[in-house]
């Protein structure tokens, strides 16, 4: 176990300050040339504040001299006017800005950063469909999360929002068809979904074409959007914590451990070690899991059924592993505030490093296996490329980043809970950015986390498994984890009784379907589903 | 150079035997609350209490589980007053009773049934599930039930997901589609009573609901094998179903309640 020294440095402070100037106003710490950092915080967060006139040259210098990465926008209504806070963060140093901008809820209109920062188109969008936001020179508002079947004008996610009457009782929806540029005699848009043939999930695809290529995919997305934000409000921890780990299932832990970590951060308070500890395994093996299920996508979609049938070998054993660890097959009612429901003994631990070091070799066989399959790497080499620079644009995270050589993995960059006790180990970087590259990463990730698991599952403190309470506070927060799909970030605002007053969930698979279309540009009709396999992207974890 | 013929070849048989036999594999369910006398009636109470979807009910000493409703989050695991028995065979008929419910499968059907799934926004999970019935631990193939790509062949309406107000119209859709004789299956607590996602706002519950309901797959997210079951349930097979719960009710342990969980709401 190497003792990493990862707490801030503050010598990035007065640095900052300085490329800022006067055009922020510096709230925490209020004076960035002396501000005192204590040795044990792993991250800073910076809290700063402007005039709406002046966010775009702040972004800029966050963005494009500071070095920051765009994180999200969270717009929170206050009494008669919004503070939409823009969250960025930043590797070295570890640090977290939270710009906050006040605007009058009666004129809301701030200028649009998305031709700065393209990672916030999507948040632009759907603050302005949610919220009513205006973000000013956005070249595409309107029509977004929301549906024909509501009026215009109707802002779901606005306090003074009256549910009863409904939207779509008033007058007839209006028709809504895609916005096509294609001029070319017999050019033709092909629609799938939302309800397709097979397990997929509801989302609709428009793909443009003039026969054989496919020159452009429109996507429309939020089919399943539950309004899990808008639910949250006024609720209890608990019964928050249930919708967070239901809402995208299949990476349950990670967000459960997000929402932790923020509502931990208001309390002030610190899971025992062991909790921790107990935590990264279990989010360990939810990744290998997801991955396995991805890569049995990948595998189904090539019509390969020796290899899928043996990926979905794997898959299924991880489900029932799981299950015989935590008592749940995709681990649910686990992770609570302040650690864990209940103790996973070190029998059980035993088992789970047993297990999935047969697994591991089991995979890496496959993995040897598959590299030497001409017929499988033929579908996937140079299908669907993402390049760098216009990954690294948009924003995008996880595997999907990895594969065009953008780092970023919070677990490295980042640290949080236990990963500051566990070795080093290597982000999964590929360079070619295509389907192969993204099937690689997986591989590899699945080979890292079962390392990990192998390293920490054995040497668990020992101690309590919960704090025996939590004392209740108000206060914002902002969790960050790595999910396997990605970075994920929830913003959570509590009541001082300990209710939560705004909850906003950032989710990997939301910043990555922005970056889709980069794959799914000039292609054939037949490696769509491969495209969208080896994305390996959650609709619920999207649409929430 | 891969051999995938032999590397197939040396796999061993993984299939489930459920229905012709128990499936006692450890892993396959989370397993599910029962009711059950509690010491006391303050005890049964406090069980009640603790469920964060109300879920648990009690009257006197005894307390009831609306499985309907159990999102599975584990709370109640080691709860007095609840049993947490480890089978899986909860699937349930909505009774012939019901103005809903369709007739039921003609026996041409029963070794032959189409399904055309429809996510209503579920959570990805129990589509996950849905997909293992397809692989080879389960295979429901064997059975006689099939996923097909269109609707105009299907038999069976697969439902998950609390049904959210942007999938009523594909729903509808897709259940005029499909040509009589017809029946809904719905999988997932959220597809039955809406979950921790009914409200009005997105997901409004309907009565009398969307589509017609026949079975019922209670669970957050319910096993293959228990989904398999309301399949056989559909199908008019119940003959065919092993008669025992697999595997017997563990009851509950005060002991094993070392320390509480920490209190989190107000
Ligand atoms: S598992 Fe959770 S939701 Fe289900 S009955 Fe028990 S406490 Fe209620």
């Amino acid at each position: 176990m190497i003792d990493s020294n990862l707490s801030a440095t503050p010598s990035a402070l007065p640095a900052l300050a300085a490329a800022l100037g006067n055009s922020v106003v510096w709230q925490a710490p209020a004076d960035p040339l002396h501000a005192p950092i204590a040795a044990a915080d792993n991250f800073v967060t910076i809290v700063l504040s402007c005039e709406p006139e002046n966010l775009p040259l702040v972004v800029r210098t966050l963005t494009e001299d500071a070095d920051f990465r765009f994180a999200a926008i969270i717009p929170c209504e206050e009494g008669s006017s919004f503070i939409v806070a823009y969250w960025f963060y930043r590797s070295a140093g570890h640090l977290r800005v939270k710009l906050r901008v006040r605007v009058d809820a009666a004129a809301p209109t701030v200028p649009s950063i998305s031709a700065i920062a393209h990672a916030a188109d999507w948040h632009e969008r759907q603050a302005e469909d949610l919220f009513g936001l205006i973000f000013s020179s956005h070249p595409k508002l309107g029509d977004f999360v929301l549906h024909e079947q509501w009026r215009e004008g109707v802002n779901p996610m606005r306090r003074q929002f009256d549910h009863a009457p409904l939207a779509t009782d008033a007058d007839p929806p209006m028709p809504w068809s895609p916005e096509t540029i294609l001029e070319t005699p017999g050019a033709f848009v092909m629609p799938i979904g939302p309800v397709y043939s097979d397990y997929a999930e509801s989302a609709q695809f428009f793909l443009e074409t003039v026969g054989e290529d496919v020159v452009r995919m429109i996507p429309r997305f939020f089919y399943k959007y539950r309004a899990v934000e808008k639910l949250a409000e006024g609720q209890s921890i608990a019964q928050v914590l249930l919708k967070v780990e239901r809402f995208s299932g299949t990476s349950a832990v990670a967000h459960a451990i997000c929402f932790s970590q923020a509502v931990e951060q208001i309390t002030a308070v610190d899971p025992p070690p062991r909790a921790q500890a107990i935590r990264l395994l279990l989010a360990e093996l939810e990744r290998i899991r997801h991955h396995l299920s991805v890569l049995s996508d990948v595998c189904h979609s090539t019509g390969m059924i020796v290899p899928s049938a043996q990926v979905d070998i794997l898959e299924e054993q991880m489900l029932r592993l799981s299950c015989r660890i935590g008592g749940h097959r995709y681990l649910y009612g686990l992770v609570i505030p302040g650690g864990l429901r209940r103790n996973i003994e070190d029998d059980q631990l035993q088992l789970l490093a047993d297990e999935v070091q047969r697994l591991r070799s089991q995979a890496a066989e496959l993995f040897s296996q598959l590299q030497f399959t001409s017929s499988f790497l033929d579908r996937f080499e140079g299908v669907g490329i993402t390049p760098l620079e216009k990954t690294k644009n948009l924003g995008l995270v996880g595997p999907v980043a990895r594969a065009s050589n953008l780092a970023g993995d919070l677990r490295i960059a980042m640290p949080y809970g236990y990963y500051h006790h566990i070795p080093a180990f290597p982000e999964a970087l590929e360079t070619e950015g295509d389907g192969y590259a993204r099937i690689r990463v997986l591989f590899h990730e699945i080979d890292s986390s079962a390392e990990i698991i192998r390293a920490t599952a054995l040497s668990i403190p020992p101690g309590e498994h919960a704090l025996t309470a939590l004392t209740l506070a108000g206060g914002e927060a902002l969790g960050a984890v790595e999910a396997p799909n990605g970075a994920a970030f929830h913003g959570v605002n509590l009541a001082p009784s300990g209710t939560v007053r705004r909850l906003a969930l950032i989710t990997p698979s939301f910043t990555n379907w922005h970056g889709f279309h980069l794959a799914a540009e000039n292609f054939a009709f037949q490696d769509f589903p491969i495209m969208m396999a080896t994305f390996g992207l959650s609709m619920a974890e999207s649409d929430r | 150079m891969a051999n995938w013929f032999f590397s197939g070849l040396f796999s061993r048989v993984v299939t489930t035997r459920y229905p012709a036999s128990p499936e006692i594999a450890p892993g396959t369910t989370p397993g599910r609350p029962v009711g059950q006398q509690a010491n006391s009636e303050l005890a049964a109470s406090a069980a009640a209490a603790m469920c964060p979807v109300g879920a648990i009910g009690a009257h006197g000493r005894d307390t009831t589980v609306t499985l309907s409703q159990c999102v599975h989050c584990q709370a109640c695991r080691q709860q007095p007053g609840i049993a947490w028995q480890n089978d899986y065979q909860w699937a349930a008929a909505i009774p012939p009773s019901d103005s809903h419910r369709s007739q039921p499968v003609p026996r041409a059907f029963k070794k032959s049934l189409h399904i055309r799934i429809v996510d209503g926004g579920s959570c990805d999970s129990v589509l996950n599930e849905i997909k293992q019935l397809g692989k080879p631990f389960y295979n429901m193939h064997k059975l006689g039930f099939f996923i097909t790509p269109s609707p105009r062949h299907a038999d069976v309406l697969m439902l998950t997901g609390p049904v959210t107000r942007h999938m009523e119209a594909a729903l509808k859709a897709t259940y005029d589609a499909m040509p009589h004789p017809k029946w809904v299956i719905a999988v997932g607590s959220c597809a039955i009573s809406g979950c921790v996602f009914g409200s009005d706002l997105m997901t409004a519950l309907h009565s009398p609901p969307i589509v017609p309901i026949d079975v019922v797959v209670p669970g957050c997210p319910p096993p293959p094998l228990a989904i398999l079951h309301g399949l056989m349930i559909l199908a008019g097979r119940e003959g065919e179903l092993p008669p025992e719960p697999a595997i017997p009710v563990v009851p509950a342990d005060p002991e094993l309640r070392k320390v509480t969980s920490p209190e989190m709401s107000p």
